[in-house]
């Protein structure tokens, strides 16, 4: 029982890893602009279909894959920050929401029609690290690794770069940044580019050890969500926690009850906390 | 630029608008390829009679052509459509009365979607004159499609669809191909018992969908009833990817694992206790194993048992239909194997050969029944009783139950290793119909 | 004011009524099916109209009114033998007691928040209802076929659901004209603007906010019922998808936010585009896409929607259109 307990944890929390780092994404964009990314789960897609094509057509190893992936997503970040964004970054909410919601229509409509709803493979594998009773597929460990890396590089590059701080500064207050010389439209293109980069790679890493189709992004789009609602909205770093937290449950609750009750619970929490406490664990950035 | 660009979003509503007045255009699918051989319209007889009536009788169906049952729907089609074309080339059917009958094919795009389908078939009644209905693939969406049937009082053969539940809703018009879910998986577990008496854990872990979900209910009652301990019976949902949290509850001591789905998740599944390197002795899976593409999991599909329709190597003929007292109809498995190679360059698995079985029947109780009446072919339908190269065939015709199909056979296949190395499939149960031995226990 | 008397609250009814009924008059099976889709997302929309184009508040999952509403419709006539009518009352009324009990909890949220909580809820329903045994589990309902001989046979009984449907669709569209014309609307509208505002002026935002969502709920559990009915069968999926919330959303955009006859509209147009594109071989795949431009062209260009630019491009059409 205990070793089961264990396996399942551990898997869980492996998993939480890359979902916390799908959720960064989201995170960052609301944090900085108020900004609820929609069409999140479409661009996580689109990296899992980035790295899909790259590994089948051009046999680069996945991970190298999802490197060349990140400077193609930053760009496409730009692309609908300037598009869809921009026009409504002050206009109510509802805007914003239906905007970002309709860029995730026209991915995923585009998207299927060129690779239909199919199930897509990475046929890749690292083998499997056994240690005592736990089995632990490489590309899950790596993938976990992956994400920490980023996650560090993110934290690095938002406390010790000057635009870094510019994002820090359009987040916290961008009238006052605007009064600074700051750039707010560059800096908020900037950001979004960052949180579709995000995206990307998350998705990406999860091509290495499930299958996908167009319409797989929606569910991590859900995941993040309450990752984001439950680490704090803003917060790069409670979405790891988030997400760190959110792969455990997802571990730890089919010990006890059915799997499929595992959506129940996650949904429930989340409105939960969005009532008691919106601004999350480790609080919003204001 | 505000000002055009407003101008020109308010041009696009107009239209969108606009064409709400006029109606849809009904666009024509396209015609499955190749196109039918010309029509004959005089009888090849010496005795000069006069120019039969030719009657085209539109087959309707929806194919998943995109969506999660794509691979297995294709399949089926194929079958279906090979059936089609050799009836056609074959100058048509003939009935008593001298009609020669053609078959047209039309059908539409189902995405997979049970919504969908409900719409399509609707059209395909109303709008395209289908005379008669091939159901969608998989159970859910043919139980959808079922529906439709009987409001509208059109037969539908069903094929691709196992599920039991369809046929105890009161339907009348509607008839089944498959041998039915309640005995899909009952003989993995007497496959189980003649390789080894000893194993008696067996962990359920199938898909929630109404064809799985009725195989593998149907399953546990079988196996519990011949004492068998089923340590885990779980389901999952339809499009899922990550099995390790199912993987993490199967009990220490387990010998079997049983279950899956569609094509899709099975070979997921397969691939992930594998590579979590799970003891079992016994890997049973729905759909996925008979399927060719199976193959591609290499070491992960060495050993998985699975239940199919029909084989390539099943010993259907026209002498042991004799010796059972059965009419024999329709082609050889030989010869369905050969034309079905040349004309798709694959070997057929058990959809193929259930699209062309559901043709046949339909060929069958049209050609029994002498006319294209429904009351008349349903009549023929229920009073069936046939062997083909696909098993045999036979309806249950009670109220409760009734179009489910009683007299055919599933078999059981196991992937092997031949002598070169490669993964092939064998069949390995019941005993009458075997290839080789069954691999047993595996090697995990 | 009398609502009889003004053109803006016969011209909707008007539009629904000839457009339902023409079904009904020349009897055909394929304009009913067709009507009935058209129909449904016409009066889906105009009730989510209600919550989100009167107080402002997004509403992603108001199709969670519809499964569950129409899961206990169709619970009560496939377990327990009602008729259709009762049944789909009791649909509606069990959506709207939902609503009831989920906006005291969530309506306290304010904007995006609120949103998102919306979104949460009918992940969760779906989810739940995949478990919920008496609900028939991810097997879901169905019903024999011998309930459609209570009917006269299963013709009768689609028509009967067709014409059930008119009905709610009109009721649907005069209810929201009343409410905008009423003291509770104008509340409403005033939420809308400025929630706080409202309050300081004596608006009881909390009871109206929550009045109107179990308003808006009420017909989506009707519609629910019978849509089930006419399919025979229910599963999880088909009930909660957060697809049919989004097209609503987008109809509503579409067709001006706030309107009586922008869901209309709306509705009308997205559901003909869709059809049109769906059976087209070459844009099948496509729909989505064109779905998506036009609502980001909308949002970024034309906020108000169709009807809503006319009006405020045409002052002296307001009388008309509503």
């Amino acid at each position: 029982m205990l070793a089961q307990t264990l396996a399942s944890l551990v898997d869980g929390i492996l998993l939480g890893f890359v979902y916390g780092l799908a959720a960064m994404g989201l995170s960052l964009i609301w944090g900085v602009m108020r900004v609820i990314n929609l069409s999140h789960g479409a661009i996580m897609a689109l990296g899992m279909f980035g790295t899909y094509l790259l590994f089948t057509h051009l046999g680069l190893n996945p991970y190298l894959a999802i490197l060349l992936m990140a400077p193609a997503s930053l760009l496409f970040g730009f692309l609908v920050y300037g598009v869809a964004v921009h026009r409504i970054i002050n206009a109510p909410y509802l805007s914003s929401l239906l905007a970002t919601f309709a860029v995730n229509m026209m991915v995923i409509g585009i998207g299927t029609a060129v690779f239909t709803t199919s199930l897509y493979n990475v046929d890749f594998s690292l083998g499997t690290v056994r240690a005592g009773v736990l089995a632990l597929p490489g590309t899950r460990l790596t993938a976990a690794l992956a994400a920490l890396l980023i996650t560090a590089a993110l934290y690095l590059f938002l406390y010790r770069t000057r635009p870094g701080k510019a994002i820090r500064a359009v987040a916290n207050n961008r009238a006052a940044a605007e009064l600074m010389s700051i750039p707010s439209a560059q800096v908020l293109a900037l950001s979004f580019g960052i949180g579709t980069m995000l995206a990307a790679l998350a998705g990406g890493l999860i091509t290495t050890f499930f299958p996908f189709t167009i319409l797989s992004g929606s569910g991590y789009q859900s995941k993040s969500f309450v990752i984001c609602v439950l680490g704090g909205l803003g917060n790069p770093l409670g979405a790891l926690l988030g997400g760190l937290i959110l792969g455990a449950m997802e571990g730890l609750i089919p010990i006890v009850l059915p799997v499929s009750w595992v959506p129940v619970v996650e949904f429930t929490l989340f409105v939960l906390i969005l009532l008691i406490r919106p601004s999350g664990l480790l609080g919003a950035r204001t | 630029m505000k000002r055009v660009l407003s101008v020109l979003t308010l041009l696009l509503m107009v239209a969108l608008l606009a064409s709400c007045a006029r109606p849809t255009p009904t666009p024509t699918p396209p015609p499955p390829q190749p196109t039918e051989a010309p029509a004959e319209t005089a009888p090849p007889t010496e005795a000069p009679t006069p120019t039969p009536v030719v009657k085209t009788v539109i087959i309707g169906f929806t194919a998943s052509q995109t969506g999660k049952l794509n691979v297995e729907s294709t399949r089926q089609i194929n079958g279906l459509t090979l059936w089609m074309e050799q009836v056609n080339a074959a100058g048509g059917l003939k009935l008593a009365d001298g009609t020669v009958v053609r078959f047209e094919a039309r059908f539409y795009d189902d995405e997979s979607n049970k919504d969908r389908v409900q719409e399509l078939y609707t059209r395909l009644i109303n709008e395209d004159k289908a005379d008669f209905l091939i159901s969608p693939y998989s159970s859910g969406l043919a139980d959808a499609a079922a529906v439709i049937a009987e409001q509208y009082g059109k037969i539908m053969i069903t094929t691709g669809a196992a599920s039991d539940s369809t046929y105890k809703k009161g339907y009348t018009l509607v008839y089944q191909t498959y041998t039915p879910a309640s005995r899909y998986l009952t003989g993995a577990f007497d496959l189980l018992a003649a390789l080894d008496p000893t194993a008696k854990k067996v962990a359920i872990i199938h898909e929630t969908d109404k064809f799985s979900t009725d195989v593998c209910t149907a399953a546990k009652a079988y196996g519990e009833s011949k004492g068998y301990e089923i340590v885990l019976f779980e389901g999952y949902d339809s499009g899922t990817a990550d099995f390790a949290p199912f993987i993490n509850k199967i009990p220490a001591g387990t010998e079997a694992i049983m279950g899956g789905g569609h094509f899709a998740d099975g070979s997921t599944f397969a691939r992930q206790l594998y590579e979590k390197g799970v003891p079992v002795k016994f890997i049973a899976l729905l759909v996925a194993p008979p399927e060719p593409k199976f193959a591609e999991l290499g070491d992960a599909a060495l050993g998985i048992v699975g239940p199919s329709q029909w084989e390539p190597q099943a010993k259907y003929n026209p002498e042991a239909a004799q010796a059972a007292g059965l009419e024999w109809y329709g082609p050889t498995v030989e010869e369905f194997v050969s034309a079905y190679k040349a004309k798709y360059n694959e070997d057929p698995s058990y959809h193929s050969a259930g699209g062309y079985a559901a043709g046949l029947i339909l060929q069958k109780a049209i050609e029994a029944a002498g006319s294209l009446e429904t009351e008349k072919v349903k009549a023929a339908l229920d009073g069936m009783a046939i062997m083909t190269f696909y098993g045999d065939i036979q309806f249950d015709t009670s109220a409760e139950a009734h179009g489910l199909q009683i007299a055919h056979q599933m078999v059981y296949i196991q992937w092997q290793k031949d002598a070169a190395g490669n993964l092939v499939k064998q069949v390995v149960w019941p005993a009458e119909a075997k290839s080789a031995e069954a691999l047993y226990p595996l090697s995990r | 004011m009398k609502p009889w008397r003004q053109p803006g609250f016969w011209l909707p009814l008007l539009l629904v009524l000839v457009g339902g009924g023409v079904a009904l008059v020349l009897r055909k099976d394929t304009l009913r099916e067709m009507m009935f889709t058209l129909l449904m997302y016409v009066a889906l929309a105009s009730s989510l109209n209600i919550l989100m184009g009167y107080t402002g508040y997004v509403n992603f999952g108001h199709i969670v009114f519809f499964g569950l509403g129409g899961y206990t419709g169709f619970y009560l006539i496939s377990q327990h033998g009602w008729h259709l009518i009762p049944a789909a009352l009791a649909g509606g009324l069990a959506s709207a007691l939902l609503a009831a009990l989920l906006g005291l909890a969530v309506l306290r949220l304010r904007g995006a928040y609120f949103a998102l909580a919306t979104i949460g809820i009918n992940e969760a329903a779906r989810a739940f209802v995949n478990n919920f045994g008496p609900f028939g589990g991810p097997t879901g309902l169905f019903v024999n076929f011998a309930v459609y001989r209570e009917y006269g046979g299963a013709p009768q009984a689609l028509w009967l659901t067709y014409t059930l449907l008119v009905i709610t669709t009109l009721i649907v569209v005069g209810l929201s004209y009343w409410i905008k014309n009423s003291r509770f609307g104008l509340g409403l509208l005033a939420i809308r603007e400025d929630e706080d505002a409202a309050m300081v002026m004596g608006v009881r935002a909390p009871t109206a906010k929550t009045l109107a969502y179990v308003v808006s709920a009420f017909f989506p559990g009707i519609i629910g019922t019978l849509f089930f009915f006419k399919n025979g069968n229910v599963e999880p999926g088909d009930a909660f998808r957060l697809h049919m919330s989004i097209e609503v959303l987008v109809m509503i955009m579409l067709g001006g936010n706030g309107t009586i006859l922008g869901p209309i509209l709306g509705a009308a147009a997205y559901e003909r585009l869709r059809g049109y594109l769906l059976t087209s071989p070459l844009f099948k795949s496509l729909h989505l896409a064109f779905a998506g431009l036009a609502l980001l062209l909308i949002v970024l260009f034309i906020p108000a929607g169709f009807i809503g630019w006319l009006r405020r491009r045409f002052p002296f059409l307001r009388r008309w259109l509503e």
